[in-house]
């Protein structure tokens, strides 16, 4: 790849600029609150140090050759003139009906950035608390626990559905407002200028702040010397010291599955559209490592150091049990606040904490308005202004319906289990199927190790003809065994969670519209072929 | 009264430590070491390896026009 300017030039298809820039953007979609929130959480509670040995099969086996599988596929479809889902699959497996596959991969992105947004605009607010005092002020502080649960509480409008939309949440809805505003800014200005250009100040900046976070945690020693084991050894142990009778467990082998699953951005839709963007020599096996790579440096080595480790030494071992947002929202601004030394420290810390899941959440957050922008412009022939107003409109509704329905923050757990889990693992099945049956291993691993820097194993590709399919449906069986009915039972129970459902359902259906309508402008334009020879691709390989 | 300090920092340590076991040691340096050579690898490969030449792609044949020509700034 050209280290200098091919990039987004005047008057020609949207391309990368760098080789690092792709590399930073996608590691910048993949790292994100799961890293520092899930992954500890998900550990501490399934085995400590026993979990990281399914998690790194899971990552060898699922994660890393699913990774490439949609990096070829990307890079197949974008020399061949589509950036979007329905395109790429549409050139992956010629048959009518790949393009509605497409579909799921275009609602992925956009539902998750529905809630995402509001998630991030959290972040963004919990750290201009730190800097005005409020996090830290005597009246939360004194009241332990407690006091920075109810501030949560109040903070996301879990009381009452509307709650958010009252004169007393303004500040909420401004901070999202701005996050919206940041978001489609970088977006507007497009893949190299917006995406590429932040992420490559974003991810080192990232880096340097949970840098110094670490330190801090590090040396905090025994903060309080009548707890003697509650000490940064102690809180290591509590996260890293293995339980083997866990492994027996397959709860845990499933926990690691969906980690890695979730925290690699596998199955979002998005690798596939920004490895489009690549040019047809460009490598994707070296580049496909890295950003995995750079994304498990974020999770096992930062957050695998901090988040729990630091809770453990002020909260003690309550903190194993505690989900993503209590861990996150609730648990740590109570740590910064029982910091050793002034009052000042804290602020200063849980600023830099959340500014920095705030960097985090954003570079993912831009990366999901991505492949739709490129559906709106491809499918449709919309310039980047019409394309980001329409999906601006969209995407503000449904964060707007996620404020709306916060009680018990009910819109964004039903988007995030039904759209941001479940579909997640239908979606990479359909890919894992898709280049292992439809496009062919054989053509995968050549089309792969065009322009590569290193070279994919035989038996990965016969994995992923094999074994990635079948392990993925054992974790999506397993998933919803799990997880499903008690999510049945809160939908008859709770018709906020039932509208929430409709609202995806009715995604969907729209977005398979406009598949159909701009899959019909396709093959008006000759840009399509299908197996059974009826309409011909014009273009062929056009870089 | 040295030797006592000692013994007392060493017992210290021991049940500091004891928060740490050997198998938790040994799974964290495992795990950040293997995390910290990939990631070391992969950058030494990316950042070592010459740019593709510019001219290829300034030459480069027929973009596809997806519609998204025009530039925001």
């Amino acid at each position: 790849m050209a280290e200098q300017g091919a990039g987004g030039g005047r008057g020609g298809k949207e391309q990368w600029a760098s080789r690092i820039g792709v590399i930073l953007a996608v590691a910048g979609s993949a790292v994100g609150l799961g890293n520092f929130l899930r992954f500890p959480g998900q550990a501490a509670q399934n085995g400590g140090g026993a979990f990281l040995l399914p998690y790194f099969i899971s990552l060898l086996v699922l994660g890393i050759p699913l990774c490439w599988a949609e990096w070829t596929m990307g890079r197949y479809g974008g020399t061949r003139g589509f950036n979007s889902a329905p395109g790429i699959y549409s050139m992956i497996w010629r048959n009518r009906i790949s393009k509605y596959f497409g579909a799921i991969a275009l609602m992925i992105p956009l539902v998750i950035y529905m809630y995402y947004v509001v998630i991030e605009a959290w972040c963004l607010g919990y750290a201009i608390k730190y800097i005005t005092g409020a996090l830290v002020s005597p009246e939360i502080k004194d009241q332990g626990a407690e006091g920075y649960k109810n501030f949560f509480g109040d903070f996301v409008g879990i009381g009452a559905h509307g709650a958010n939309f009252s004169g007393t949440h303004l500040f909420l809805l401004v901070i999202v407002i701005l996050s919206f505003i940041l978001n489609f800014t970088l977006i507007y200005r497009g893949v190299t200028k917006g995406i590429e250009r932040f992420c490559r100040i974003a991810m080192p900046v990232m880096v340097v702040l949970a840098v110094i976070v670490l330190v801090r945690v590090l040396t905090l020693g025994t903060p309080d010397p009548a707890k003697p084991d509650q000490s940064v050894l102690g809180g290591l142990g509590f996260m890293w010291n293995p339980q083997f009778e866990k492994l027996g467990d397959f709860k845990t082998w499933l926990a690691a599955s969906g980690q890695i699953f979730f925290s690699l951005s596998v199955g979002f839709g998005i690798i596939i559209n920004y490895a489009s963007y690549l040019r047809k020599n460009d490598d994707v096996v070296l580049s496909g490592l890295t950003s995995s790579s750079m994304n498990e440096f974020f999770e096992v080595v930062l957050g695998g150091l901090i988040t729990i480790p630091a809770a453990f030494i002020f909260l003690g071992a309550a903190v194993g049990e505690k989900g993503t947002f209590a861990l996150g929202f609730e648990s740590l601004p109570n740590v910064f606040a029982l910091m050793p030394g002034p009052a000042l420290v804290g602020q200063f810390f849980g600023f830099l904490w959340f500014f920095m899941l705030f960097i985090a959440a954003i570079t993912s957050s831009v990366s999901m308005l991505q492949p739709v922008i490129a559906f709106l412009e491809e499918g449709f022939g919309l310039k980047r202004h019409a394309s980001a107003a329409m999906l601006g409109l969209i995407s503000l509704l449904g964060c707007g319906f996620v404020l709306y329905f916060s009680e018990g923050l009910v819109a964004l757990d039903t988007f995030d289990f039904w759209v941001g889990s479940v579909l997640l693992f239908v979606l990479a099945l359909i890919q894992s199927l898709l280049y292992g049956w439809a496009f062919g291993i054989e053509k995968g691993a050549t089309e792969a190790h065009r322009g590569a820097h290193i070279r994919i194993p035989h038996f990965v590709q016969l994995m992923l003809k094999y074994v990635v399919p079948v392990y993925l449906i054992v974790v999506l069986v397993g998933f919803c065994t799990q997880n499903l009915p008690s999510y049945v039972e809160s939908i008859g129970n709770n018709p906020a969670a039932l509208g929430s459902i409709l609202f995806i359902g009715a995604v969907l259906v729209t977005l398979l519209l406009l598949v159909r309508t701009a899959g019909k402008r396709w093959e008006a334009q000759g840009r399509l072929t299908y197996d059974d020879g009826d309409t011909a691709t014009q273009g062929g390989e056009n870089r | 009264m040295e030797r006592l300090d000692v013994a007392s920092l060493v017992a210290q340590i021991a049940s500091a430590a004891a928060g740490l076991n050997s198998a938790g040691l040994t799974v964290m340096v495992v795990s950040i070491g293997a995390v910290l050579s990939l990631i070391s690898f992969c950058l030494y490969k990316v950042f070592s390896l010459p740019p593709v030449e510019v001219e290829e792609h300034v030459k480069g044949p027929l973009e596809i026009d997806t519609g998204d020509v025009s530039d925001p700034d």
